[in-house]
């Protein structure tokens, strides 16, 4: 019972990160309908930007956070003005064939830079027990980061005039438009947002466990998983997805062989979407 | 058989006849390997272009059709006792059998709903056989060196696969030139512009969307196959590489997508390409990075393709450039 409810608050907490992580890739479809197959070198990006601001100066990862943002967010509109741009209305293998092209070429980068070794932040917070439950600080202060960046983007797509531009360009680009609303700069900006979000999950996801350069993968698979739990293009949706799947990996592993999570999550995957394509807490 | 009058049908199947015919004349090991390798390539992507080409339905993860048919083949191999030629078609024919299972579920879902689904059904796959015991687990399964000496030796067996595997890819450029220019090759082209009007206009679309993704399935299962028997060895990690299934993608669209040519040719180029940029010193460790900007190149400026560009240049060469 004790390892029960240790390991649910583990996935729980864990769940928060793979939340914003897939909250950045569902963005990105619920505004332009392009699964952006470069998230998971993006999360890569977060994470080696916060090892190396740790390793070289010394800084905070948690304050490092600041940086990865800025840096999520210029790499996001880089990659939206030089592959998606021009495949923005073209059949979807395109825009996956463009993103994916981008998923090489990071993956290539990183890979003539860094090699394959792997690398930790090495930053303990010790942690924190009540009664018999036990917490990393890292996890905690993860779910806190990953819940601050949803309200952030909870606040700035429903309260600002930035933000309501973003959703309507979502609704309908051609009204948005014509109510004088620049569209692409709207587009990249969100595509920028998701990338920003993915940035910063992977930034939280490494300090929490070490990681090499093809480590973003994995998550972006897992985003994908969220997504279509929680219905692509909705970001909501996707944070209580990222919950869900952190606690299936936490609980999975008490029946079956840690092995069998990856089974039963794309399982899960491929039925939701057979069967409810728009997500288990989409609309229609 | 209008197919049969037309000169690019040959062309094409010449070509691979001679390419074959020399290898097997000069008896070169290193010629042979290279071979091996892209005719491998251009079995697969010529068979995945059926269902990406001629269908409109975009798979990321076809790869599950060669590492699930390479499994099967294999487990008959190493632990039933079956000799190649069975086990091989058996692989095929299972691939064909569980992808029309597996297409009434999935080929209901549209565009990109369908690729990430083909992704998610990859990655089930490779998990799931990864913890399958009977299969070897993580560890995957081994043949015994003496499992060759039916095949006259571990040498001869090579070029068994070198034959096998030339012959398997004549067969699918042969398929698919004749899908192409048959009846159900236009209702699957049909479908790719517009699915609805196609419906309309009484393409039964659900069941060619089958027999395409059936079809497209069966070939990558034989190649499989011989490719781990040729290996001796087959693992999850190795089978399901989703990496491949995506170079298999921009193999067809360096080629051009829908036509006949365009996978043999996007094969051979992108396999050369890739040869010269992992042995130059300069580009060593850059080979994913230019690869990746080559790719990007052709979907931004020209997203038809070789093919498709050499048809509308030259509009006389259309004759030959199916």
């Amino acid at each position: 019972m004790q390892q029960l409810i240790n390991s649910l608050t583990d996935g729980f907490l864990l769940g928060f990160v793979y939340g914003l992580a897939a909250m950045g890739l569902s963005l990105i479809w619920g505004v332009m309908s392009v699964i952006n197959l470069a998230h998971g070198p993006v999360i890569t990006v977060g994470m080696l930007t916060t090892y190396l601001l740790f390793v070289h100066l010394g800084l905070n990862p948690y304050l490092g956070m600041v940086v990865v943002a800025g840096v999520g967010l210029a790499l996001g509109l880089l990659i939206y003005a030089i592959a998606v741009h021009r495949v923005i209305s073209a059949p979807h293998l395109s825009s996956l064939l463009a993103t994916f092209a981008v998923n090489m070429i990071m993956l290539g980068v990183f890979n003539a830079v860094f090699g394959g070794d792997q690398n930790n932040i090495n930053y303990s917070l010790g942690s924190l027990s009540i009664g018999f439950l036990n917490l990393t600080y890292s996890r905690l202060l993860a779910a806190l980061g990953a819940m601050l960046f949803t309200a952030f983007l909870y606040l700035f797509l429903f309260f600002t005039r930035t933000g309501k531009a973003i959703r309507a360009v979502a609704n309908n680009r051609e009204a948005a438009e014509l109510m004088g609303i620049p569209s692409y700069r709207m587009l990249a900006l969100s595509f920028g947002l998701g990338s920003l979000l993915a940035a910063v999950a992977g930034s939280l996801i490494s300090t929490i466990f070490p990681f090499t350069i093809f480590s973003g993968g994995p998550y972006e698979l897992k985003s994908f998983v969220i997504c279509v739990l929680g219905g692509l293009g909705n970001p909501l949706g996707a944070l209580i997805g990222g919950l869900a799947l952190g606690l299936m990996e936490g609980v999975i592993p008490i029946w079956m062989p840690t092995s069998w999570v990856p089974v039963v999550e794309f399982g899960l995957f491929v039925f939701v979407l057979v069967v409810k394509p728009s997500g288990l807490l989409g609309a229609k | 058989m209008r197919a049969l009058k037309q000169p690019g049908l040959w062309l094409y199947v010449g070509g691979l006849l001679f390419w074959g015919l020399v290898i097997l004349f000069l008896q070169d090991p290193t010629l042979r390997e290279t071979s091996f390798t892209l005719l491998m390539y251009v079995g697969l992507a010529s068979s995945l272009n059926i269902l990406l080409g001629y269908t409109g339905y975009v798979s990321f993860g076809h790869i599950v059709f060669f590492g699930l048919g390479g499994y099967v083949g294999f487990y008959l191999l190493s632990h039933l006792g079956w000799s190649l030629y069975p086990a091989a078609l058996f692989g095929g024919i299972f691939c064909s059998v569980l992808a029309s299972l597996l297409g009434l579920a999935v080929l209901r879902l549209r565009g990109a709903y369908f690729a990430l689904a083909t992704i998610g059904v990859n990655e089930a796959a490779r998990a799931f056989v990864s913890n399958f015991s009977p299969f070897g687990g993580a560890t995957g399964m081994s043949l015994d060196y003496s499992g060759y000496s039916l095949y006259g030796g571990s040498m001869k067996a090579l070029w068994l696969a070198f034959i096998l595997v030339w012959l398997i890819a004549i067969a699918v450029v042969i398929m698919s030139y004749l899908v192409k220019q048959s009846r159900f090759g236009l209702g699957l082209m049909a479908i790719r512009e517009d699915e609805d009007a196609a419906m309309v206009m009484g393409v039964k679309a659900p069941q060619a969307k089958t027999w395409a993704y059936a079809l497209s399935a069966f070939f990558p299962g034989l190649i499989g196959t011989i490719y781990f028997f040729k290996n001796g060895n087959v693992e999850p990690g190795d089978a399901f590489r989703l990496h491949l299934s995506i170079e298999m993608l921009v193999m067809i669209m360096l080629g051009g997508q829908g036509t006949v040519l365009g996978p043999i040719l996007g094969s051979l180029g992108y396999e050369r390409l890739r040869g010269y940029l992992l042995v130059s010193p300069l580009f060593k460790n850059l080979h994913l990075a230019i690869s990746g900007v080559a790719l990007l190149l052709i979907i931004l400026f020209v997203p038809a393709g070789a093919v498709g560009w050499l048809r509308r240049r030259f509009p006389r060469l259309r004759g030959v450039l199916e």
